[in-house]
Formats: structure tokens, C-alpha cells, sequence
């Protein structure tokens, strides 16, 4: 199977990429780990008339912890950087179960977390957990430089706030009083499959009471999204039984399914509120570790 | 990256990489990717290609020691990168214990699979001597077979890591059928 005809830039600087994307305009794309770019392009569904590639850029590598910022991901890092980072497995190892769940293994040593944003999929597996740890990104041109919130980012399928000519460089999970996190996500397959639906849950317990919680829902919606009515439902709450069951109805009532393939609208929504319940007791119980199913 | 511009203006690029521990320069267009340098550039037909988009694991390869699929690296993506395909597995004629194993279990059938079943293995076990089954299945669950069923090639990685090429002694040989 050939690729159509492209042009390959390497840059050697973030300096030199960012002039090189500014100066190729809208024929440009830029290539991370290739394996959802390559893919659309095998399939024809993208012609660029360049590439330019970040794999000389190694300060967009690594995940550290760095005092006064959190935990700073080089948008580079490869999904397995991810599930194998030392970082994550002492501060959020939610994030490197969530990693876990993805592609497969040849796969995760291609594909990057910068890519899994850029792409703006709504069944994305990183940006989830990453919105429900409340991080933000850093995105780079030729005019400066800008901060956002993760959740910020996306607009609709494949589609976000980024502009042409800007790079994302990095991610960082800030230094918060979340107590505890987890993603559950549901595959028709173990491995090799997308989300049917993906749910992440934070929360800030004390005492046994919810102070605060996240719940962010993948594969439910346009784009990657946050249940606010849910949210506040949960303040101030314990997980007991009748709580969790009024949960579910709130995030069924936010989530905007469709069909697909994958799953009918219907059966998403049940699906939505039944992991929010699930992600929530293990965010509460668990901590940021990994859920006991696993 | 050196270029070479033809009379049509069809730009070629200088790639150097190391394949199975020896240093190659091939002269490619962009588009070519390291799964179709492996097979047309340097004759290494061992690396298959199967789906061609990264779902069956066929043109399984390591880079740097770790396992990916060649049908979705760009071959100029691996400039500089040590390359390790399944003909540098086996130490000169005699195969590497993996392969051994493999055929001792009746892990191979139509063979499609085996290189890239071969290559998931054994970065496994340098990363993790003595795996669980379950991290088996996981390691290799980017390599699709259709004939096996995977029973034997789990058993034949997990033999391995405890030592063995062959299955157990059949306990009751001999005994009733």
C-alpha cells in the first residue's frame, strides 16, 4: 500500500519546525507518531503536500515531575512512555491505566499523547483522565505561545482550537488536592479497539464526602466532554447506593451519544452512566491507583 | 537529511540505518515506508505485510529493541534507529530458543504471523523474563493469527521463560489413547 506524495522536513529545532509550518502553510502537516496521520493518508482521506516531523525535537520528550508545575509530559511521549513512566506510576498511575487500554503494543511505541489530543477523536483514551486531573497544554507558533485547559481544546469530532502553524508541546497535570482518579473504558475487544465509551472520574474526598468531582465522558459525545450538572450533584455527597443510581440518571440525562458501529445511542448512554458509577467508586476508594477489576 | 532531485523533480532522500547490526544507506522517496525498505530495498522478506494499517501485526519489526508495526513508520522516520527484523533473530544457522519453541509447540501453521509473533516474544522477555500468561496475551495481542487459536504460541513463550524449548513430558505416553 503506497502513501500519495509528500515532501519530509525534519527540523532539528522547535524554532526551525515552527518556521518550516509557517512557511508551508495549509499543504503541511506535522508528523508526531504517524499512526493515526499514516493512516488517514493510506486511506486517502489526506494528501499533504509535506510532512514535517518532530522526531528531532527530543525537548518534547519525557514525563517529569517538576516542583511548582506537576507532572510535565512532553507532548512526544509515546502512549507506552505513558503506561511504563516511573512519574505516573508513583503520582497518577489512572493515567498509565488509561494508557494501557490503548491500540495495541506496537502501536502505543508509536503513537504520542500530543497526537491523541491533536487528533480531537471523541473516543480519544488519554484526554479523559487528563481533563478529570484538571491539566492544561501548552500550544507553540511562529506568534508566540499560549496555556489552556485540556478541556478547552476540543471542538468537535476531529476538530479543535488549535491553528495552523502551532504545535503542541506539552501537558501538565498540576499539583491539586484530587484524592483520587480512574478511567474505565469499555472496548468490544480487550485490545486493538476503540472506545464504545470511556469514562474518567476525579474527586477531593475528606471524611468520607465528596467535596469536589470530575466525571469526563469519551465515545458519549461530539467531543470529549465534562458532566457539569453531575458534577455538582456529587458535592458534598458519599458514594452510597442511591447516590451512585441518581448519578447515573444525571450523566445519562448530559451525555449526547450517537450511533455507530460501535453502539447504538441508546445502549452508549446506559453505558455512560453505568462507568461514571464505577470510575467515581474507584476515584473515592482507590485513590489514584488501579481499579481492582484489574 | 541529503536529497537527490531527478530530471522530473522527484525528490529522493539518503537514509542510513542499522539493520540486524549492519549499517545501510538506501536512497527513498518520502513516501516509502520501513516495511517496503525492509522487503524491496534490502531483501529481508521475513517482515510481512499484511493490512498494511497498523491492526494485524504482520510487519511487526524492532526499533531500538521495541516492537512496531514497519507498515506505519515512515522508512525515513527510522534514520539513525537500529532496526532488528526476524531474519537477525536466529545466532547464524542455529534459531534463537524462541524459534525453537515455536516449532516444537506447533505454534507455526501457515507461518503469516510467525515473524512478528517471534519479534513481540522476544522484546517481552527482555523487558520481562518470566511473564504471567495473561502478559503474554498482552504483549502479543497485536499480532493476529488465524490458524492457531494462540494456545501453543503462548505455550511456546511462556516454555521459554521457564527454561524449555519443549512441551512437558507427556505423562501418561503409552498409557490408554
Amino acid at each position: 500500500m503506497y502513501l500519495p506524495d509528500f515532501d519530509y522536513h525534519s527540523p532539528e529545532s522547535i524554532d526551525e519546525a515552527l518556521s518550516l509550518l509557517a512557511n508551508l502553510g495549509s499543504g503541511a502537516k506535522v508528523l508526531a507518531g504517524g499512526t493515526d496521520l499514516l493512516h488517514k493518508m493510506k486511506q486517502g482521506d489526506l494528501a499533504p503536500k509535506a510532512l514535517v516531523s518532530l522526531k528531532g525535537l527530543d525537548k518534547l520528550k519525557g514525563i517529569n515531575y517538576v516542583e511548582g508545575r506537576g507532572v510535565v509530559i512532553g507532548a512526544l511521549s509515546t502512549q507506552n512512555d505513558i503506561l511504563y513512566s516511573e512519574v505516573l506510576a508513583k503520582k497518577y498511575p489512572s493515567v498509565s491505566h488509561a494508557a494501557k487500554k490503548m491500540a495495541s503494543n506496537q502501536i502505543r511505541h508509536l503513537g504520542t499523547v500530543g497526537g491523541n489530543i491533536v487528533n480531537a477523536v471523541p473516543s480519544a483514551d488519554l484526554p479523559p483522565i487528563l481533563i478529570a486531573l484538571g491539566a492544561s497544554i501548552t500550544l507553540v507558533s511562529t506568534s508566540g505561545k499560549r496555556e489552556m485547559a485540556l478541556e478547552e481544546f476540543f471542538v468537535e469530532p476531529a476538530s479543535s482550537v488549535i491553528n495552523e502553524g502551532e504545535i503542541l508541546t506539552e501537558i501538565v497535570i498540576p499539583d491539586g488536592d484530587l484524592t483520587g482518579s480512574s478511567y474505565h473504558k469499555f472496548g468490544l475487544r480487550r485490545s486493538g479497539a476503540l472506545a464504545v465509551v470511556g469514562v474518567a472520574a476525579s474527586a477531593r474526598v475528606a471524611g468520607g464526602v465528596i467535596e469536589e468531582a470530575r466525571i469526563v465522558c469519551a465515545s458519549s459525545a461530539p467531543k470529549v466532554i465534562r458532566t457539569p450538572k453531575a458534577e455538582a450533584f456529587l458535592a458534598g455527597k458519599s458514594p452510597a447506593p442511591e447516590v451512585l443510581e441518581e448519578l447515573q440518571a444525571i450523566v445519562e440525562s448530559e451525555v449526547r451519544p450517537r450511533d455507530s458501529i460501535r453502539g447504538s445511542a441508546e445502549y452508549r448512554r446506559n453505558l455512560a452512566g453505568v462507568l461514571a458509577k464505577r470510575a467515581l467508586v474507584d476515584a473515592v476508594e482507590s485513590g489514584h491507583g488501579l481499579p481492582a477489576e484489574d | 537529511m541529503n536529497t537527490i532531485e531527478d530530471k522530473e523533480g522527484v525528490k529522493r532522500y539518503m537514509l542510513s540505518l542499522t539493520v540486524n547490526g549492519d549499517p545501510h544507506t538506501v536512497v527513498v522517496k518520502a513516501n516509502t515506508t520501513l516495511s517496503q525498505v525492509l522487503r524491496n530495498e534490502l531483501a529481508l522478506t521475513g517482515t510481512k505485510q499484511g493490512c498494511e494499517l497498523g491492526d494485524c501485526g504482520s510487519c511487526t519489526v524492532l526499533m531500538d529493541g521495541k516492537p512496531v508495526n514497519s507498515c506505519m513508520v515512515l522508512a525515513l522516520e527510522a534514520e539513525g534507529h537500529e532496526v532488528t527484523t526476524i531474519e537477525g533473530v536466529a545466532e547464524g544457522a542455529k534459531l534463537s530458543d524462541l524459534q525453537e519453541s515455536f516449532v516444537n509447540h506447533g505454534a507455526v501453521q501457515c507461518g503469516y504471523c510467525s515473524p512478528g509473533m517471534v519479534l513481540s516474544a522476544k522484546a517481552l522477555l527482555k523487558r520481562n523474563p518470566h511473564p504471567t500468561e495473561l502478559e503474554v496475551r498482552e504483549a502479543i495481542s497485536g499480532n493476529l493469527c488465524r490458524c492457531t487459536g494462540y494456545v501453543h504460541i503462548v505455550e511456546a513463550i511462556l516454555a521459554v521463560s521457564e527454561g524449555r524449548t519443549t512441551p512437558p513430558e507427556e505423562t501418561n505416553a503409552g498409557g490408554e489413547a
